[in-house]
């Protein structure tokens, strides 16, 4: 009985509504998200031989994922792709962000996100093709320029491989990058530029001093929104990437429809999941280290100086091991072994170097 | 000057951001079969051609059934937790409403592979409704951030004053709080019923024997000859995402003028 009674005092009080209210759409999630997603991770221990799987737990799914060539290729493909395309997409973003929260009238600043949000919402699919056919041999941009004498012949680099990819992605996740830094950009405080400005700043300094520190986390949220799920993507790569653009979801795909080979599938999926996940660990956890580095070192051109050093050093570095280390003691036993080093790193700094002013 | 190559720049942006969109109707409207320049004459030929494809009828029929499914179950699960999120505070709010949003990062392939291989587990055959289930999956964060911002532009001494009056809890949300955030509802519904319609690779993995119109066009994307059908179908896909897109957003603006807001922004 006291516990009936304690239950119905929980379910009347306020965390208890909450909770009531906001269940049906936890448990929706819990049964078709984490328990897939469990399940996947469970069948990447094991084997399928023909039609059965068998259900021993073993570690060579994930072995042969990390020692054949075919797949880590793939997986640094796509992370490389990947990341090219966050880059370009957020840096040509951000000039628009920047123009629609600053130069754009008030009651016109819907109508432009508006226009920047339109072309995300029609058919993918029918994107990434017409991308195919602007790239193409005999596409408006081969013609375009063999008509303008900038070409003497059709480009081929542009379609069927990895720039094509990056061309096309870049495209369809444009909004994706706009949107988050616009709201940051709207949240800044135009006093304190107007105070930098006072102060004697330029025009220059006070847009590097005030308003891009501010806008970091919309740049941050920007490039987490873009990078996850490119890396994932399908479509773009299988339309345009011809042989040498293919990347991880193809193979994904490719294991589980043709190859009839789940389990690998599934390996596959939970590797880029983990591998995406410490990529950006590295990536922010660095962002915040050199930041905090330059800084330190007294800031300016000396401390920028400084961290740049670091940062090169650093990424050498990780390049040379992942050369090296593979002849040394097996190509699994140094992926793993030089991912936890890394990311223990990540880990490391991420409690240890405080969150700076650039918000990261 | 600053400004101006500023605005030069985005309006180039704009420019390219539309340049695919703008070849579509081009090529819809070209005679000639060859989706390339120089173009030949205009023709309606291919939107006649979309009319004899039995095959494109039972795609698009298949959609629509997921689509309009997939809208409603979604504002229903994103009315629950939008509410619950805007309303109350309760303990692991952060980590629950986070987990629900989760999808909207996650890369859909891992969606897809992960219910994919549960259903091969369980001896389920896929097929319509288990991508019901998976766009619903994936369209309840937008329905959420929709409707969250309704709820949290209302005023609550509204409903407060209507419980004080005497009006039950679910009178109240009946009469107070539905209508307030109606235009919210309907425009949860329409961009979940957009999403649902555009989207391949969920319904690409688990369609089965019965596929949705994307996965349909995909597969007419393999044949040359079927390509400027491909273009006129496209153009209608696209007029038809503008038109409810331009209708949603005319409701969520009606919406924040109800709230009495000045309009802030778009979606996401």
């Amino acid at each position: 009985m006291g516990e009936v009674a304690g239950i119905g005092k929980l379910m009347r009080s306020e965390a208890g509504k909450g909770l009531t209210l906001i269940s049906p759409t936890f448990v929706y999630a819990l049964l078709l998200l984490a328990a897939p997603l469990a399940m996947i991770l469970l069948l990447s221990f094991w084997t399928q031989e023909f039609l059965t799987i068998v259900r021993d737990f073993q570690l060579g799914n994930y072995q042969e994922a990390l020692s054949d060539p075919i797949y880590t290729a793939l997986m640094l493909r796509s992370l490389r792709i990947s990341a090219t395309v966050t880059l370009v997409t957020v840096v040509l973003a951000f000039p628009v962000a920047y123009y629609i929260s600053f130069h754009v009238r008030h009651e016109r600043k819907s109508l432009w996100l508006f226009l920047i949000t339109i072309p995300f919402w029609t058919s993918y699919l029918i994107r990434v093709f017409l991308w195919r056919v602007i790239l193409a041999y005999d596409g408006p941009v081969n013609s375009g320029l063999l008509a303008l004498g900038v070409i003497d012949e059709p480009l081929g680099w542009i379609l069927y491989n990895a720039n094509s990819v990056v061309i096309t992605l870049a495209h369809a996740y444009a909004p994706f990058a706009i949107l988050p830094i616009f709201v940051v950009l709207e949240k800044i405080d135009r006093s304190l530029l107007e105070a930098a400005r006072d102060l004697g700043e330029s025009r220059a300094m006070a847009f590097l001093r005030v308003t891009l520190p501010l806008a970091m986390p919309g740049v941050l949220a920007a490039v987490l929104i873009v990078f996850i799920p490119t890396v994932g993507d399908y479509v773009t790569p299988q339309l345009v990437g011809g042989s040498g653009g293919l990347m991880i979801a193809n193979n994904i795909h490719a294991q589980i429809f043709a190859f009839n080979n789940r389990p690998m599938g599934a390996t596959l999926a939970v590797l880029a999941m983990l591998i995406v996940a410490m990529t950006l660990l590295w990536g922010i956890s660095r962002l915040r280290f050199w930041l905090w580095l330059a800084d330190r070192m007294g800031g300016g051109m000396r401390g920028g100086a400084i961290a740049l050093g670091a940062a090169v050093a650093e990424i050498a570095a990780i390049r040379v091991a992942f050369s090296a280390a593979p002849g040394l003691v097996g190509p699994e036993a140094a992926i793993i072994g030089l991912l936890l080093i890394v990311s223990a790193g990540s880990a490391l700094i991420l409690t240890r170097v405080p969150k700076g002013r650039w918000g990261i | 000057m600053k400004l101006n190559l500023l605005a030069v720049f985005a309006g180039v942006y704009l420019v390219v951001l539309y340049a695919p969109i703008v070849l579509l109707p081009l090529f819809a409207f070209n005679s000639g079969s060859v989706i390339a320049f120089p173009l030949r004459g205009f023709t309606t030929e291919w939107f006649g051609l979309l009319l004899d494809t039995p095959a494109l009828h039972a795609a698009t029929l298949n959609s629509l059934i997921i689509a309009i499914s997939t809208a409603i179950f979604s504002t229903i699960l994103g009315l629950f937790a939008a509410r619950a999120a805007t309303r109350y505070g309760f303990p692991g709010k952060g980590g629950i409403v986070g987990f629900i949003m989760l999808p909207l990062v996650l890369p859909e392939v891992i969606v897809a592979i992960s219910l994919l291989i549960v259903l091969m587990q369980l001896g389920l055959n896929s097929g319509t409704w288990s991508i019901i289930a998976g766009h619903t999956l994936i369209c309840t964060p937008f329905a959420i951030a929709i409707l969250q911002g309704s709820f949290a532009n209302m005023d609550r001494s509204l409903e407060e004053a209507a419980v004080d009056l005497g009006e039950t809890p679910w009178s109240t949300f009946r009469l107070i709080t539905l209508p307030l955030v109606a235009p919210g509802i309907v425009a949860s519904l329409l961009i979940c019923f957009i999403i649902s319609l555009d989207e391949f690779i969920i319904a690409f993995f688990l369609s089965g024997n019965s596929p949705t119109l994307p996965v349909y066009l995909w597969s007419l994307l393999r044949f040359p000859a079927q390509l400027p059908m491909v273009m006129a179908l496209g153009t209608i896909l696209v007029l038809l995402s503008v038109l409810l897109l331009v209708l949603a957003e005319t409701f969520r603006r009606r919406g924040l003028r109800r709230a009495g807001l000045k309009d802030t922004g778009g979606f996401l």
